[in-house]
């Protein structure tokens, strides 16, 4: 079928978007050309998408790993979801922002946060570690959906201020059920801030599924309300991540105005390491999705392209096990708990009562020693 | 009488309750198909139907909103908060409409609403998922709130929340989810709601403790120089001045255990009507030991020092009896160390 024939385009009257995601990278991993979603990407380009998947695949598996040896709280999981998050962010500039919820360690490495320094908020050493101003990965947002807010007026902000530059609030389909998206994407509109609401929709909130969360034909359907294009990708094909939020990202750049992504992509893991998903999903269903791996068609894409040898393979694994050997590094040596960091940031200026409580804390311990 | 688990207990309450009444409907998220996300509605899909035990859109206004909705037309809706964090987003469904309804109404309209939602830290869950968060609550007048302090207040106290024709809310301490005790199911084991249990009997000093600090307060007393009588309150709101006020009428002292930050705690509230109506009864200040003014800290050891624990608690009430002085706070005297 032609491009042309079946268009992937948001209609421009109704906005109703297309409910065939655009799709770049079919199911064997051949490459077709999408009208509205052209692909401005390098060889270098696609090496690197395919690098920041994998590393985020072991980085993943390695807190996975951390979890289970007892040093992570609780984590949760990537899996499968890989291309839908570096795809989105990869279509970032350095100066644009992230907003992430709690499962957005893909995304994070595009943006160059250490993900040693992301688990200190799962292992409970003392707080998270990265510096959200320094890499534009806001906070990981535990609270469902809060972060869509934070990242309306924080685009709204940056305008206000004449700075060039657009917000990208990921969160998942459960999340589109609170209240909090919703009057983001409404404010977003009414004041044309350039933020991309980008849904990896994942088909499940902990235990509850998509057809439980929405009536509405797609989530990006849910865009129409508020005035503005909601965009299907399908979430499991780096291209088509990525070539949507170019399109979404431009638009917001050129003040046009916020949009919603939708991403269909599937959690192959738990919700997070502490919740067993075979009690509400079928074994028949992971394996439907297992055999649509986002790094498995991407590999033979490359693979047709010339794009994947040995060398780059071994190149990755390499820095993948570097990534590992620090993170296990930054969680086991981590110094856990001091106790006088207990008055530390709860306050700007802490309370005179803060102070005297930290100097006694203080000498009863130098006491102690 | 078995031995149950809280979380067992919260699924029996919730079983008999269903068995008793065809109005008693059970909704939230993940309390379906999962059993609840800390297993207190296991089985009850299976038992009851869909139809009675529904999962959710992760929409805590949605919910909170349509159980307000549907209390009024007479069903009896259990909603499942996961943390009481999250009834930030829909403090207005509970605070400002559901406890409001009849008032406004003149009576015409019946919030028959139950809301359960887990409390509190001790399980390394953070400073997000960790509060107890009563204070938001217990000002608001048309609510009634209740704690529990173990399996057999959790199935007494729920039962009772899901025959009154207010709107109740009842905490579970997440620490204690996992707690067994012999627990005596059926309608003889329903606590009314405004009522104390005066779990221990003493001379020296009357402890008041709520949700898990009454078994804080119990392990306390057990090994200590004095004896005490240890009140769990149960209900915070309305809660029983008579069952207080006659205890501190004898023993000349009043000490309340919180395991909230020490500003606006709970046990303000105690301390101020002890002081105010016992006034000629105190032998010491009214005491109450609390948690610093603090989120609650997320790594173990900071979170346990948090947490004001049984040694603790003696000693402060031991300073108390020997000085007859109001004991000072560890955070003001200790370090963290054993």
């Amino acid at each position: 079928m032609s491009p042309a024939a079946a268009p992937l385009e948001p209609d421009p009257m109704t906005l109703l978007p297309p409910e065939r995601p655009v799709q770049l990278l079919d199911d064997e991993g051949a490459l077709h050309e999408v009208d509205g979603f052209p692909l401005d990407l390098k060889d270098s380009d696609f090496r690197d998408l395919y690098r920041y998947m994998v590393l985020a695949r072991r980085v993943d598996s390695e807190a996975i790993n951390l979890q289970r040896q007892g040093q992570l709280g609780v984590y949760a999981s990537l899996l499968g979801q890989e291309a839908a998050q570096v795809g989105g962010a990869y279509a970032l500039a350095e100066q644009d922002w992230v907003f992430p919820s709690y499962r957005e360690m893909g995304a994070a490495l595009v943006r160059g946060v250490d993900p040693g320094s992301v688990l200190h908020l799962f292992r409970g050493t003392w707080l998270s570690n990265h510096d959200p101003i320094a890499t534009r990965f806001g906070l990981l947002s535990i609270p469902i959906g809060t972060q869509a807010l934070h990242a309306t007026g924080y685009a709204m902000a940056a305008k206000f201020d004449g700075k060039d530059l657009v917000v990208m609030s990921y969160f998942g389909d459960g999340a589109t059920s609170e209240g909090d998206p919703h009057e983001a994407m409404n404010f977003a509109a009414v004041y044309d801030a350039p933020v991309v609401f980008f849904v990896q929709n994942n088909q499940y909130a902990i235990s509850v599924p998509l057809s439980k969360q929405t009536k509405a034909p797609t989530i990006a359907h849910k865009a129409v309300g508020y005035g503005m294009p909601g965009f299907r990708a399908d979430g499991n094909d780096v291209l088509a991540t990525y070539a949507v939020s170019r399109r979404a990202i431009d638009r917001a750049r050129a003040g046009q105005g916020p949009s919603l992504i939708e991403a269909v992509t599937y959690r192959m893991e738990a919700h997070t390491t502490a919740d067993d998903p075979t009690r509400y999903r079928t074994a028949s269903e992971l394996a439907e999705w297992k055999v649509r791996d986002p790094i498995a068609r991407f590999e033979t894409f490359l693979e047709r392209e010339g794009l994947l040898d040995d060398a780059f393979r071994a190149e990755i694994d390499e820095e993948a096990r570097g990534y590992a050997t620090r993170m296990r590094a930054e969680v086991y040596d981590a110094p856990h708990g001091d106790p006088l960091e207990l008055f530390e940031h709860v306050y700007v200026e802490p309370p005179e009562r803060f102070d005297e409580q930290r100097a006694l804390l203080r000498a009863e311990l130098e006491r102690r020693e | 009488m078995a031995k149950l688990r809280m979380r067992q207990a919260i699924v029996a309450a919730l079983a008999d309750e269903m068995e008793r009444d065809g109005s008693v409907i059970v909704f939230g998220e993940d309390v379906a198909a999962a059993g609840g996300p800390f297993k207190t509605s296991e089985g009850l899909l299976e038992r009851f139907g869909r139809a009675r035990v529904r999962d959710t859109p992760i929409s805590e206004t949605g919910f909170l909103g349509a159980g307000l909705g549907a209390a009024v037309t007479g069903l009896r809706p259990v909603v499942e908060i996961m943390f009481i964090e999250f009834l930030g987003v829909a403090l207005d469904m509970l605070s400002t409409e559901a406890a409001k309804f009849r008032y406004l109404s003149g009576g015409k309209l019946s919030v028959p609403l139950v809301v359960r939602a887990s409390a509190g830290s001790g399980l390394g869950f953070g400073a997000q998922h960790s509060q107890t968060l009563e204070t938001w609550l217990y000002a608001t007048p048309g609510l009634k709130l209740a704690v529990a302090s173990g399996p057999r207040t959790a199935y007494g106290l729920l039962r009772a929340a899901v025959q009154d024709d207010n709107p109740v809310v009842v905490l579970e301490p997440r620490p204690l989810y996992g707690e067994r005790e012999e627990v005596e199911t059926g309608d003889a084991a329903v606590i009314p709601l405004g009522q104390a249990n005066l779990c221990a009997t003493g001379d020296d000093v009357t402890i008041v403790g709520l949700g898990q600090t009454v078994g804080t307060a119990l392990r306390a007393a057990e090994s200590a120089g004095w004896t005490a009588d240890v009140i769990d309150l149960q209900t915070l709101l309305p809660w029983d001045r008579d069952t207080v006020f006659a205890s501190v009428a004898r023993t000349g002292r009043l000490v309340v255990v919180e395991e909230s930050p020490r500003t606006g705690g709970w046990g303000t509230e105690i301390a101020a009507a002890v002081a105010g109506e016992c006034f000629g009864d105190l032998t010491a200040p009214v005491t109450r030991i609390t948690a610093p003014d603090v989120p609650v800290p997320f790594p173990p050891e900071l979170e346990a020092r948090y947490l004001p624990g049984p040694d603790y608690v003696r000693a402060q009430i031991d300073t108390l009896l020997d000085s007859g002085r109001l004991p000072v706070p560890w955070w003001e005297t200790e370090g963290l160390g054993a």
